[in-house]
C-alpha cells in the first residue's frame, strides 16, 4: 500500500525550471499515466519520484513519509526503463536477482524468489540466458520481473514500450494491463508520449506541458471534458479540430473544438463549408481533409466513404459534442 | 570495399607492390630472427640471407700422421675422415686439393696422384684414403684443402648462452617484475578514477578532467630530474634505497594515468545511463556498481589500455635507467640489451638472440590481442608517445 | 634464478595486492563505519549521504595523488629549475635559455629535430595512406597490415639492434653481413659506415622511426577509409572519375581530419624522440636531438640541472600547441566528450 503525494514540487536545472508547482495525489494501487509532448517534464517528474533526480523545492511523500532526501534504493520503488537497462553481462537469473543480492538475501531465498517470478512471467526456460539472446518482448518481461521480485510498493515505467514494434507494443500493453490486475495493491506510474497508451491503460492520466500539470482525470474525463485547448488537442486521434472566428463567435467562445467524428453534413450552406482536399480510406474508417475558411478540418466517416476529392461539403458540428474555449484557451462552462 | 574501381589488369601489380612493401618491412626482423639461430661463426662469416641456401665453404683438414698408418698389400695406407676430430664444419665435400691456392682442383670421389707415388682419394662424405709405396714418416699428417657445401644449419646455442650466461634470463624476470604490476596498478587506479569522473557527483569534476587531459602533453623526460631528486631525498629520509621496484611501478603508473583516465573515462561515460541508474535503484552502492556492472562492461577498453601500457612499460628504457638500479637483480631487458650493445657490439650472436628474447613477449601480446590493440589505438590516437 | 623468480613473484603479488587492498579496504571501511542498513531509516539515509559524498574521493584519491606527484610537481619544479644554476641553488634568470640559444650543440639539436619533423611525419603518413589504400583491396590485406604494424610492438632498443644489423659495416673487400652494404656492394659501390656519415646519418636513424610508425598510420587511416560511405565512391565512379581522381578528390578529403590527427600524433612523438638516438649513436656524429641533449646535461658529466631543465621547457613549449590542437581535433573526429 503506497499513496504518493506531491506538494508544490519544483525542479530546476540552473535557471531553467523543469517542473513548476506540481501538486498530485496518487492513490495506492492506482495506475497513473503521465503524458505530454517531449520536453514537458514527465520523465523528470518520474525520476524525481524515483529519487534519481533530486527536487529543488516542495515535498514528495511515499506512504505518508517525506522521501525528498531518501536515496532511490530506500524508497520502495522499482523502475522499468525505456531501454530496459538489463545488465548485458548477467543472465536473466542474475538480472532479476541483483536487487535481492544487494539486500543481502541468502542464495536459497534469491533462487526461490527469482524462480517464482520467472514462472509468473513465463521466463522459466530463459533464466540462464543472457539478455542479448532474448526477444524484445522477453526483455521487457525480464525488466518487469526485476521490478516484481523486489516486492516494490511502487512501479515506475519510463516509456517502456517505445522501443517495440507496433504489433509487440499492443501485446505488451495487454501484459502490463494483466500485471496491474495481478498486483492490485501496487501503485504504478507510467510515462508515455503516446496518448493511445495513456487512454488504454490508465486509471487516471496526468497531462503535462512545459512542467505544469494541465489536467488530471480518467481517460474518459479527459476525452469528453478537456479543460484546455492543449489537452483537447493532445488527447484523441486524429486531433480535435479547432475553429476560430464566426462559428466560434456564434457560440460565445474564442475557439470551439470539434472531434473529427462529431461532424454532420448539411445540405444547406453552413458557416463551416469547404472543399474536400484529400481522402484517406482505412477500411474501418475514412478521413476527409476539408479546406474551409477556418483552416483544414479533419472529418471521420465510419466505413468507406463515397465522398470524392474536390467535392464541396457543408459541415455542422453536433451540438452536444462542441467544446468551447475562452480567450485564455481554457474551457468555458456550458 | 572499393571494388567499384578496382581495375582487374592491375591486380597483379597491386599484389606485387604490397608484397614488395611487406618484404621491405619484415626483412630487418627476419634478419634478426634468422641470425639469432645461426652458428656464431656463420653470422660473422656470411650474410644471414645466405643461411637458407647451402653454402660453399673453403675448409682445411689435416690427415693423420705416421702413427695411424697401416701396411696393406705392400702399400702404406692412412685413412680417416676430414670432418672427424677436426675444426672443419661438417658438410658435403665437392672438391679438394693439396694446395691452399687450389682447393677446387679435384672433384670429390676422384683419386689423384701426389708427389712420390702417393695417391689421395677424398669422398663426398669427407672420408679419405692416402696411400704411399713407402712408409710415412711425418708425425703430423699433411693438410688437405677442400670445398664443402654446408646445408642450412640452425642452432639454439645462442639462446642458451644469452639466457643462462649473459644474464638475459634474469633480466627477463626483472622485466616481468616491473611490467606486470606497472600494468595492473594503473588500470585499477585509472578505472576507479574514470568511473568517479564519469558517473559520480563530485565538485570540480570538469576542472579535474581538464587538468588530466592537459597532463597528456607533459614530456616524460621532463619529470625525471625532479622525481629523481625526490626519490633520493625520500630514500635518504627513510633509510631505504631510492631505486626500488615500488618506485618504478608508481612512476609508470603516474606517467600512464592521464592517458588511461582519458581513454577509460570516455568509454565508461559512454555506457548507458539507464544501466547505472537501474543498479542504483536495485540498491547497489557505487563500489558495487563499479565492480559488478561497469568493470565487466568496460573490458574492451581495459584490455586495450592494458596492452598499451604493457608494451610501453616492457619496451621502456629511459624510466628504467633512471628509477631502477643496474645490478643483476634490477636491470630490465631493454637496459640489458642496451648495455650489451655497448659491451658486445660486435658479437652479433649475443645481440641478435638477446634482442629476439626482448621482442618475443611484445610480439606475442601483439599478435594474440591485436584486435584490442587496434581499438585502443583508434580511441587513443592522441597519446602521441 | 629460482630465488629470483620467487622473489619477483612475491613482489608482484604484494604490489598488485596492495592496490586491490586499498580499494576493497577503504570501501569496506566506509560501508562499515556508515552502514546503509542502519537500525532506523533516518540514520541509514544519513549514512548513505555520507557515503555518497566520501566515496568519489576514495575512488579518485590515488589517481590525484599520483598525478600531482609524478606530473604536476615535476612540471613546476622543472620550470623553477630552468631559472637556476647547475645545482639549483642560485636564481639566474634567463641565463640558461640564453646559453641554450647560443650553444652550437643546442642549435644542432634544433636543426636535427626540425629535420626529423620535416621528414618522419610526412613519410609515415604518406606511406600509411598508400599502404592502407593498397591493402584495402586485397583479400590478404589484414595480414599485410599486421606485418607492417608489427614493429610498433618492438622496443626502440630492440629496433636499434635490428637496424644496427641492417647497417652493419665491414671493411671494403670483406664479406658484408649488413644487408644494406651487401645490396650496395651488389651494385658495385663501396660499403659505407651509414650511421657515422654526418648529416645523412640522420636519415638512417629516421628510417627506423618510419619503419616503426608507418603501421600506426596505416591502421588508423585504414579504419578511416573503411568509414567512407561507399555510395560516394560509387557516385564518383558513375560521374566518370578514375581511380586516382577518386583517391585525391573523394577519399582524401573525407578522411582529411584523420590524416591530420595521424600527422600531428607522429609529430609529437618526433619532438620527444630519444631512444633511437641514444641506442643507435648515443648522440655521436652530429645526430643529437633535443631530448638527448637534455638527458646528457641532466645525467652526464656532473650534470647541469638548470640547462637540462631549460631544454625540457623548450620541448614542452614546442609540444604543447600541437598536442592541444591534436586532442581537440581527435575529439571532433569522434564527436565525443
Amino acid at each position: 500500500m503506497a499513496d504518493i503525494k506531491l506538494t508544490n514540487l519544483n525542479k530546476s536545472y540552473g535557471a531553467v525550471q523543469i517542473l513548476k508547482d506540481i501538486n498530485l495525489d496518487i492513490k495506492s494501487g492506482e495506475f497513473m499515466v503521465f503524458v505530454g509532448p517531449s520536453g514537458c517534464g514527465k520523465s523528470t517528474l518520474l525520476r524525481s519520484i524515483s529519487g534519481l533526480d533530486s527536487v529543488t523545492s516542495g515535498t514528495l511523500e511515499i506512504d505518508h513519509a517525506v522521501v525528498n532526501e531518501v536515496p532511490p534504493s530506500k524508497r520502495g520503488i522499482a523502475m522499468v526503463f525505456q531501454s530496459y537497462a538489463l545488465y548485458p553481462h548477467m543472465s536473466v537469473f542474475e538480472n532479476i536477482g541483483f536487487a535481492l543480492e544487494n539486500q543481502g538475501l541468502s542464495r536459497a531465498e534469491i533462487k526461490k524468489k527469482v524462480e517464482a517470478v520467472g514462472e509468473m512471467l513465463q521466463l522459466t526456460s530463459y533464466l540462464t540466458r543472457l539478455p542479448k539472446a532474448l526477444s524484445g518482448g522477453q526483455r521487457q518481461r525480464v525488466a518487469i520481473g526485476r521490478a516484481i521480485v523486489r516486492g516494490a510498493k511502487v512501479f515506475l515505467f519510463d516509456e517502456p514500450l517505445s522501443n517495440l514494434d507496433a504489433a509487440l507494443r499492443v501485446q505488451m500493453r495487454m501484459e502490463i494491463a494483466k500485471l496491474k490486475r495481478d498486483l492490485p495493491n501496487t501503485t504504478m506510474i507510467y510515462v508515455t508520449h503516446d496518448q493511445v497508451e495513456a487512454m488504454t491503460m490508465a486509471d487516471r492520466i496526468v497531462v503535462l506541458k512545459a512542467g505544469v500539470v494541465q489536467q488530471v482525470g480518467t481517460p474518459m474525463e479527459l476525452y469528453e471534458r478537456p479543460n484546455s485547448v492543449f489537452v483537447a488537442g493532445f488527447i484523441g486521434s486524429p486531433k480535435m479540430n479547432f475553429i476560430a472566428g464566426t462559428p466560434a463567435k456564434g457560440l460565445k467562445a474564442k475557439t470551439i473544438g470539434v472531434r473529427p467524428e462529431h461532424f454532420e453534413f448539411s445540405t444547406a450552406k453552413t458557416d463551416i463549408a469547404g472543399t474536400v482536399d484529400y481522402t484517406e480510406i482505412l477500411g474501418s474508417d475514412s478521413f476527409l481533409y476539408v479546406t474551409t475558411p477556418s483552416g483544414m478540418l479533419t472529418v471521420r466517416q465510419p466505413g468507406r466513404t463515397e465522398i470524392k476529392t474536390g467535392q464541396k461539403l457543408n459541415l455542422k458540428p453536433i451540438a452536444q459534442h462542441v467544446h468551447r474555449f475562452g480567450d485564455d484557451d481554457m474551457r468555458l462552462a456550458n | 570495399m572499393l571494388k567499384s574501381f578496382s581495375l582487374e589488369p592491375s591486380r597483379i601489380a597491386l599484389n606485387l607492390a604490397v608484397l614488395f612493401i611487406i618484404t621491405l618491412w619484415t626483412l630487418p626482423t627476419a634478419g634478426l630472427l634468422i641470425s639469432s639461430l645461426r652458428d656464431k661463426n656463420d653470422i660473422a662469416a656470411s650474410g644471414w640471407w645466405t643461411a637458407l641456401a647451402s653454402a660453399d665453404r673453403n675448409q682445411v683438414g689435416r690427415m693423420k700422421g705416421k702413427a695411424d698408418q697401416v701396411e696393406k698389400d705392400g702399400k702404406f695406407v692412412i685413412s680417416g675422415n676430414l670432418f672427424e676430430g677436426q675444426d672443419a664444419v661438417s658438410g658435403k665435400v665437392s672438391a679438394f686439393g693439396s694446395k691452399v691456392q687450389a682447393p677446387e682442383a679435384n672433384a670429390a670421389g676422384s683419386t689423384v696422384d701426389l708427389e712420390g707415388g702417393q695417391t689421395l682419394n677424398v669422398n663426398v662424405d669427407g672420408s679419405y684414403v692416402l696411400t704411399s709405396p713407402t712408409a710415412f714418416d711425418n708425425e703430423r699428417g699433411s693438410r688437405v684443402f677442400f670445398i664443402s657445401s654446408q646445408p642450412p644449419r640452425f642452432t639454439t646455442e645462442n639462446y642458451e648462452t644469452v639466457l643462462f650466461s649473459e644474464g638475459i634470463g634474469r633480466s627477463f624476470v626483472n622485466s616481468l617484475t616491473v611490467t606486470i604490476p606497472a600494468t595492473i596498478i594503473p588500470i585499477l587506479i585509472a578505472a576507479f578514477a574514470a568511473y568517479a569522473l564519469a558517473w559520480m557527483k563530485l565538485p570540480f569534476r570538469g576542472l579535474i578532467i581538464a587538468i588530466i587531459v592537459g597532463l597528456l602533453v607533459v614530456p616524460l623526460q621532463m619529470s625525471l630530474i625532479p622525481l629523481l631528486k625526490l626519490y633520493n631525498a625520500a630514500g635518504t629520509f627513510m633509510g631505504v634505497p631510492s631505486k626500488t621496484y615500488l618506485g618504478i611501478w608508481l612512476a609508470h603508473t603516474g606517467f600512464g594515468l592521464p592517458f588511461a583516465i582519458y581513454l577509460l573515462r570516455s568509454y565508461i561515460a559512454g555506457l548507458p545511463k539507464d544501466l547505472i541508474e537501474s543498479a542504483q535503484i536495485d540498491g547497489a552502492n557505487d563500489f558495487k556498481i563499479f565492480r559488478r556492472i561497469v568493470l565487466p562492461l568496460t573490458f574492451p577498453a581495459l584490455a586495450s589500455f592494458a596492452i598499451f601500457q604493457f608494451l610501453w612499460v616492457w619496451n621502456d628504457l629511459l624510466v628504467a635507467i633512471v628509477f631502477l638500479g643496474s645490478g643483476p637483480d634490477q636491470l630490465v631487458l631493454t637496459g640489458k640489451l642496451n648495455a650489451l650493445l655497448g659491451s658486445r657490439g660486435g658479437n652479433w650472436e649475443i645481440l641478435t638472440a638477446s634482442a629476439f628474447v626482448t621482442i618475443i613477449v611484445p610480439l606475442t601480446v601483439f599478435f594474440s590481442l591485436q584486435r584490442y590493440f587496434v581499438r585502443g589505438l583508434l580511441a587513443g590516437s592522441v597519446k602521441g608517445g | 634464478m629460482t630465488a629470483q623468480i620467487i622473489y619477483a613473484f612475491i613482489t608482484v603479488v604484494l604490489g598488485v595486492g596492495g592496490c586491490f587492498g586499498y580499494f576493497y579496504g577503504s570501501n569496506w571501511l566506509l560501508d562499515r563505519i556508515f552502514p546503509a542498513n542502519a537500525s532506523n531509516d533516518a540514520s541509514a539515509v544519513r549514512n548513505l549521504r555520507i557515503q555518497a559524498n566520501t566515496r568519489p574521493w576514495l575512488f579518485l584519491g590515488p589517481a590525484l595523488i599520483l598525478l600531482s606527484l609524478y606530473l604536476i610537481f615535476p612540471v613546476i619544479q622543472t620550470f623553477w629549475l630552468s631559472f637556476h644554476d647547475r645545482a639549483g641553488n642560485k636564481f639566474v634568470g634567463f641565463a640558461n635559455y640564453a646559453w641554450a640559444f647560443s650553444d652550437d650543440e643546442f642549435r644542432l639539436s634544433i636543426f636535427n629535430n626540425i629535420l626529423w619533423l620535416a621528414v618522419v611525419p610526412a613519410l609515415c603518413t604518406l606511406m600509411g595512406l598508400v599502404i592502407a589504400v593498397l591493402t584495402d583491396r586485397l583479400w590478404w590485406g589484414n595480414l599485410a597490415k599486421s606485418l607492417i604494424f608489427m614493429p610498433l610492438a618492438i622496443s626502440f632498443v630492440g629496433a636499434s639492434v635490428i637496424w644496427k644489423f641492417v647497417y652493419d659495416y665491414r671493411g671494403e673487400g670483406q664479406e658484408q653481413i649488413g644487408i644494406l652494404n651487401a645490396v650496395v656492394g651488389y651494385f658495385g659501390l663501396s660499403p659505407q659506415v651509414w650511421i657515422a656519415l654526418p648529416f645523412w646519418n640522420n636519415f638512417f636513424l629516421m628510417a627506423i622511426l618510419v619503419w616503426i610508425q608507418t603501421g600506426f598510420a596505416t591502421v588508423i587511416l585504414a579504419a578511416a577509409l573503411r568509414g567512407i560511405p561507399e555510395d560516394t565512391l560509387e557516385a564518383a565512379t558513375i560521374d566518370g572519375a578514375g581511380p586516382f581522381k577518386i583517391f585525391y578528390r573523394i577519399m582524401v578529403p573525407q578522411i582529411y581530419g584523420t590524416i591530420l590527427v595521424v600527422w600531428t600524433t607522429i609529430t609529437v612523438l618526433v619532438l620527444k624522440i630519444f631512444d633511437i638516438v641514444l641506442t643507435m649513436t648515443n648522440s655521436q656524429w652530429d645526430t643529437t636531438v633535443l631530448a638527448n641533449l637534455m638527458f646528457d646535461w641532466m645525467f652526464r658529466g656532473g650534470g647541469d640541472f638548470g640547462r637540462g631543465a631549460a631544454i625540457a621547457i623548450v620541448i614542452m613549449v614546442a609540444v604543447l600547441p600541437i598536442m592541444i590542437w591534436n586532442i581537440r581535433q581527435a575529439n571532433k573526429e569522434q564527436g565525443g566528450h
